[in-house]
């Protein structure tokens, strides 16, 4: 068995400015293993790669790698790839206007030229070999999303590599595509490859992987045999005991829409990305739209918002018929918008705490209404206190702050639109656990004083937690609404997996 | 389908990158207008002698494009190029006409030769410098190069002394034409005139033969092209980003060096207006070409007809009797503004429809 | 808190303050009376200032005005506008065509004239703003266009003439206003500044404009327009062009197409620079870009001071200019960062290992 070690990484420490990511983590890898690395949105699973790859630098500990002297040290992503360490990221790290052969090829080669005949016929064999739909001339930024990564993963297989770093492969990918991947996964290993597999979606990682580290807050929690881990327990282990502190907080769930007034409703509303559907939210109701990644959940409540080109429906607000092609609409309708990607859509990442907590309402003032900057403050420093953000000054740029903090910011920047309808989208999303729990309260607070609420969350424990009614989305359709003793996870699982039937 | 593909390679139509879309599109306008010039106004645009003239006037510009060019799929900027050119050119009459200190005392006919390794020198200088210093330092390209182009066009003058004309025997073996009788048309009293080409030419085709292979069957062009496209991926990818972007600058500082040789061959006298917002002009042809300025996208290819295009139209415009000053680089701006928002729209159709 | 404050406002106007600073006392030590201003009287007999500090103030009028709008493009575009010596060429162009027309040369007319061009270079800035916004094309190639033409097309417009206006209105614009001793570009500088004070006092455009720069998609997300916050900024600096073309004009009493504000792009795309403004747009600092505007042209009037000849100028101001983006480079500051931290960790020993 000892002999089987391919990697072993020993008290790994790194911090960040503001957090510790990593604290005294152990990891082992070992020969044609498939080990899996889990953990919740910041529990440093993510660190912990970047270390390995050489993106960061570890603070303290060691990494021994099987075949070589002592502890190594990688500096670079170079580095690793010459340790034998090889990564493909979620986001995929091509070029898209090279062809599929040269990405395979290119930052390879040690020959001054380039062999285009023989190196478009290795990639044609290697793409053939792994049933990849690509050929090998073809400009990458052709091909599909879930092709680029598959050349990724051709190009990080091809390379003489002993550890293979799957970093969220799957979450772009459909469903045969994932079982073509895992036969992928499966050959290498075979082939004796250590592969570390990270991903969020417990199913895949019960299939295919063989030994599983659970990391949470930074710390590991320990390394199992997929066999002795049963889907609970491993849960349990990812949350901690806050999973306790959370579900204390389902009693106080209010009862629920029905009956009561209707804030919004939308009829055969449809976007450029999502298909027509039809929704509705009570005064004071939290509601959630779930579903698997890409069922279309963001793009439902985009288009509730007019994020995307909204491209048909009806709409009213209050009884009142609308229209809400644009967010400033939406917002002077009184919703507001917590987008799922924060870097992306959220923060205005170089601007101060102040100009990103006051945006949303001063452009709904209007270009010729700024707020004073006394009253800027004044508002900064009000929710700054009440949402309790970690900062140094309301001057500092945002982009600083911590993802928890940067998350209230935008918080605090539809709170004080004072919406009457506010959408949030995975807003516990890469955030520590503490702040999680803020939210998940804040939002049942919102919900008492009156202001509707659809919270999206990919965790379906925090949805059921905090929402009375669930909206189930499959493959951009939606499938099922589950209220009352209906919200448990297996009726989730369930109504999800049968794509709605009898459950309705 | 597999049967086919183990028994012999077929030929599948591949999709058409965008580097060869854009030159496809520029390469058939070019030829559109010049065919459609020779039937309307035919004349001067039915003999080959033209398009040699256009060569002979642009050798510079075909140079100066080129490595611009190389610059530009990196995804960076050089506007020295322009100015260093001048500044060559300065030099290298300079030289040849005895009045660069040191040297004059060196007998006429290697001159020549010394002129052409100060082109290099300076060409490899500038490209070392401002290579350095955006590549390594990581200082925005737009502000270097700039200073670059200022620092040229302060030293043509601070350099210069009367009279600014190379002697005319030295011009006599500079110029010395090759003739083409093939290509020659008859004049008017019947007589062919073969076609005259300078030696410039032939050295801007060679450098554009050059880069092309570079730029295509050398590990270095695709890394340019790499960089170009996503610089952090080219990273990721194992490119040396930094050695890349700086050979780049090193590659288009030399050949503004050789450009200077050139346009000195061509005109034979230095002057401070010497190849004014060539530049600009180089940076024109290469987007006429199909030489994308976020990078990644274009080849020299491209850019020998992106040149070929804006000096056909100037040639058009004096032809076809529009004789006032300002037409010229008011055609050239419209042209220009044609050929930007024809790219961006084919661009545009061609990623939404492969998405 | 304060001297946080503090500490931010000195990094951001660190390089183009240092800049003045070297520059003064260089000129203070080799001519202590270089910044000296004294009272003449002009032709007319009325009581002018001069001296080099006015000169300087006077000289960079045309830039500072450019450069105010340069940062507006900048910020929200995230590129340059390379076409404003052009569009400046233009404005003045249908400046003096405007004058031409009447028969006399009355203030009037002279308003008149000025509404004319300022309205035509915001037609044009709104062309390079569209290819920007709508089309999506980097500024600088979009500017381009107008770069290669604009001249030609301000030939153009005045018939292929450089045609001459003479009037007391005319010279009190370029020159003074009889009673006034401070030179009127200077005044009208100071106007410009005020009504750039006003606009961001009493409206969200400069919230708008860095947020568009730093982050479209939150943007839209926030019901920002997009496209017409940086349509916006291209039709201000058209405004900000037409009326360094009224200044220019003004000076020489005579509009040439070839050499109005020649080079003036790549000054103002300097002054922006040295500023402490990024050039991948985001936050600006017009103060910023106030100051470097006047550092480069008390550059250049230092060298002339020092008899250097104009043409070579350019060769100096280069230097000048490389040694100052090299200082302020990200890599240079980070490599005395580490130099720093090594010598205070000799000094400290003890504690260096904490400090890791």
């Amino acid at each position: 068995m000892e002999n089987d070690v391919l990697l072993t990484m020993r008290g790994i420490c790194k911090s960040f400015p503001n957090v510790r990511a990593l604290n005294n983590v152990d990891f082992t890898l070992r020969k044609g293993m498939i080990h899996a690395l889990m953990g919740e949105n910041g529990a440093g699973k993510s660190t912990l790669i970047k270390v390995l790859t050489g993106v960061y630098t570890m603070d303290e500990g060691e990494i021994r790698i099987d075949g070589e002297e002592g502890a190594i040290s990688i500096r670079s992503p170079q580095e690793a790839r010459s340790h034998g360490i090889s990564t493909v990221y979620q986001e995929v790290t091509l070029c898209p206007n090279l062809t599929v052969a040269e990405n395979m090829f290119i930052g390879r080669s040690e020959r001054k030229t380039v062999d285009w005949k023989g190196t478009e016929k290795r990639a044609g064999e290697l793409l053939e070999s792994l049933g990849i739909p690509a050929r090998p001339r073809q400009q990458l930024g052709s091909c599909s999303l879930a092709v680029q990564q598959m050349v990724a993963i051709a190009r990080a297989v091809d390379t003489d590599c002993k550890v293979l770093i799957l970093d969220e492969p799957t979450s772009s990918l459909d469903d045969n595509e994932v079982a073509m991947l895992f036969r992928l996964m499966r050959d290498l290993k075979s082939r004796g490859v250590g592969i570390i597999f990270v991903t969020h979606l417990l199913e895949q990682v019960y299939e295919v992987s063989d030994q599983i580290t659970v990391l949470r807050n930074g710390e590991l929690v320990g390394e199992y045999e997929v066999k002795d881990l049963p889907q609970v327990e491993l849960v349990e282990k990812m949350i901690g005991k806050d999973l306790d502190d959370l579900s204390k907080l389902k009693g106080s769930v209010p009862a629920g829409g029905t009956g009561k007034e209707i804030l919004y409703e939308a009829e055969g509303l449809s976007s450029s990305e999502s298909r027509p559907f039809d929704f509705h939210i009570a005064k004071g109701e939290v509601n959630g739209f779930t579903g698997l990644l890409g069922s279309g959940r963001s793009e439902s409540v985009r288009a509730i918002f007019g994020a995307d080109t909204v491209t048909g429906g009806k709409v009213k607000v209050e009884g009142k018929e609308v229209k809400i092609t644009k967010p400033l609409d939406a917002m002077k309708n009184g919703i507001g918008y917590l987008a799922e990607d924060r870097k992306r859509d959220g923060i205005i990442a170089d601007l101060s705490v102040r100009e990103n907590i006051i945006l949303a309402l001063q452009v709904i003032r209007g270009i010729m209404h700024p707020i004073s900057r006394s009253q800027a403050e004044a508002f900064a420093d009000e929710y700054i206190k009440a949402l309790d953000i970690k900062t140094s000054s309301p001057e500092t740029p945002v982009g600083l702050l911590s993802g928890g903090n940067q998350q209230k910011v935008i918080l605090a920047r539809w709170l004080l639109t004072h919406p009457k309808y506010l959408i949030l989208d995975e807003p516990t999303r890469g955030i520590d656990v503490g702040t999680k729990t803020e939210i998940q309260r804040l939002v049942l607070k919102l919900a008492e004083e009156g202001m509707s609420i659809t919270f999206i969350s990919s965790e379906i424990e925090e949805m059921l937690r905090t929402c009375s009614r669930l909206i189930v989305m499959r493959d951009r359709n939606i499938v099922g609404e589950l209220t009352g003793d209906d919200l448990t996870q297996e009726r989730v699982m369930r109504t999800i997996a049968k794509g709605g039937g009898k459950d309705e | 389908m597999n049967k086919n593909e183990n028994s012999r390679p077929v030929r599948v139509r591949e999709p058409i990158t965008d580097t060869q879309l854009l030159i496809t599109i520029t390469v058939c306008i070019f030829f559109f207008m010049y065919i459609l010039a020779m039937l309307i106004w035919g004349g001067g645009f039915r003999k080959p002698q033209m398009i040699f003239d256009i060569l002979n006037d642009n050798a510079y510009l075909i140079i100066i494009s080129c490595g611009l060019t190389v610059v530009m799929i990196t995804g960076s900027i050089d506007i020295s190029v322009g100015g260093v050119t001048a500044l060559v050119a300065m030099a290298d009459v300079m030289i040849l006409s005895g009045h660069a200190g040191p040297f004059s005392g060196i007998p006429e006919k290697s001159r020549i030769v010394l002129a052409f390794c100060m082109a290099l020198f300076i060409g490899l200088l500038y490209g070392l410098i401002q290579g350095y210093l955006i590549a390594y330092l990581e200082i925005q390209p737009f502000i270097i190069t700039l200073a670059g182009m200022f620092f040229a066009r302060g030293m043509i003058t601070i350099i210069s002394v009367d009279p600014q004309k190379a002697p005319q025997n030295l011009m006599d073996i500079l110029q010395k034409r090759i003739e083409i009788p093939w290509l020659g048309s008859p004049n008017k009293k019947g007589v062919i005139i073969p076609a005259r080409m300078e030696i410039g030419v032939v050295i801007a085709l060679v450098i554009v033969a050059l880069i092309f292979i570079l730029l295509t069957r050398f590990r270095l062009g695709r890394h340019f092209y790499a960089v170009g496209g996503n610089r952090q991926s080219a990273l990721m990818l194992g490119v040396n980003v930094k050695k890349t972007r700086f050979m780049a600058h090193l590659i288009s500082g030399l050949l503004a060096g050789i450009a200077g040789f050139v346009f000195m061959m061509h005109t034979g006298a230095g002057n401070a207006t010497n190849a004014t917002a060539a530049e600009m002009n180089a940076i024109a042809s290469s987007i006429i070409g199909g030489t994308l300025l976020t990078g990644g996208v274009g080849n020299v290819i491209g850019t020998l007809f992106g040149v070929l295009t804006l000096s056909t139209i100037k040639s058009i415009v004096t032809t076809s009797g529009l004789r006032d000053p300002w037409w010229q680089s008011i055609t050239t701006g419209a042209m220009l503004c044609f050929f930007i928002l024809l790219q961006s729209v084919v661009l545009m159709q061609k990623h939404k429809r492969s998405k | 808190m304060n001297k946080k404050k503090l500490f931010a406002f000195n990094s951001q106007l660190l390089i183009p303050v240092i800049a003045i600073v070297i520059l003064v006392i260089f000129n203070l030590f080799r001519d202590p009376s270089f910044f000296s201003v004294s009272i003449a009287s002009n032709n007319n007999g009325d009581p002018v200032l001069q001296g080099n500090l006015i000169s300087i103030l006077n000289g960079a009028s045309e830039l500072v005005i450019l450069a105010m709008g340069m940062t507006l493009v900048t910020a929200a575009c995230g590129g340059q506008d390379i076409s404003v010596g052009a569009l400046s060429a233009i404005a003045g162009s249908v400046f003096v065509k405007v004058l031409k027309s009447g028969g006399s040369i009355s203030p009037g007319l002279v308003i008149g004239g000025f509404l004319c061009c300022c309205i035509v270079a915001m037609i044009f800035g709104a062309f390079n703003g569209t290819l920007v916004s709508v089309f999506g094309i980097q500024p600088m190639i979009a500017t381009l266009i107008l770069f290669t033409c604009g001249r030609s097309i301000a030939y153009w417009i005045n018939g292929g003439a450089t045609p001459t206006v003479t009037s007391p209105v005319i010279t009190a614009i370029g020159g003074f206003i009889p009673g006034i001793p401070v030179p009127t570009p200077i005044l009208i500088v100071i106007l410009a500044a005020c009504l750039f004070a006003l606009l961001f006092r009493f409206t969200t455009l400069g919230l708008y404009i860095q947020s568009v720069g730093i982050n479209q998609a939150a943007s839209r997300l926030n019901g920002i327009h997009n496209v017409g916050i940086k349509l916006l900024s291209f039709i201000i600096l058209g405004a900000c062009c037409a009326v360094s073309g009224v200044i220019g004009v003004s000076r020489l009493g005579l509009i040439n197409h070839e050499t109005l504000l020649l080079n003036i792009e790549m000054d103002a795309i300097l002054a922006v620079a040295i500023g402490g403004n990024s050039l991948g747009g985001g936050r600006f600092n017009m103060i910023g870009s106030v100051i470097g505007a006047y550092a480069i042209q008390m550059l250049t009037i230092t060298l002339y001071a020092m008899k250097v000849p104009s043409t070579d100028v350019k060769a100096y101001k280069a230097v000048v200019i490389i040694l100052l983006v090299v200082i302020g480079s990200p890599v240079v500051k980070e490599a005395a960062g580490r130099f720093w931290k090594k010598i205070s960790e000799k000094g400290t020993a003890g504690t260096g290992k904490e400090a890791a």
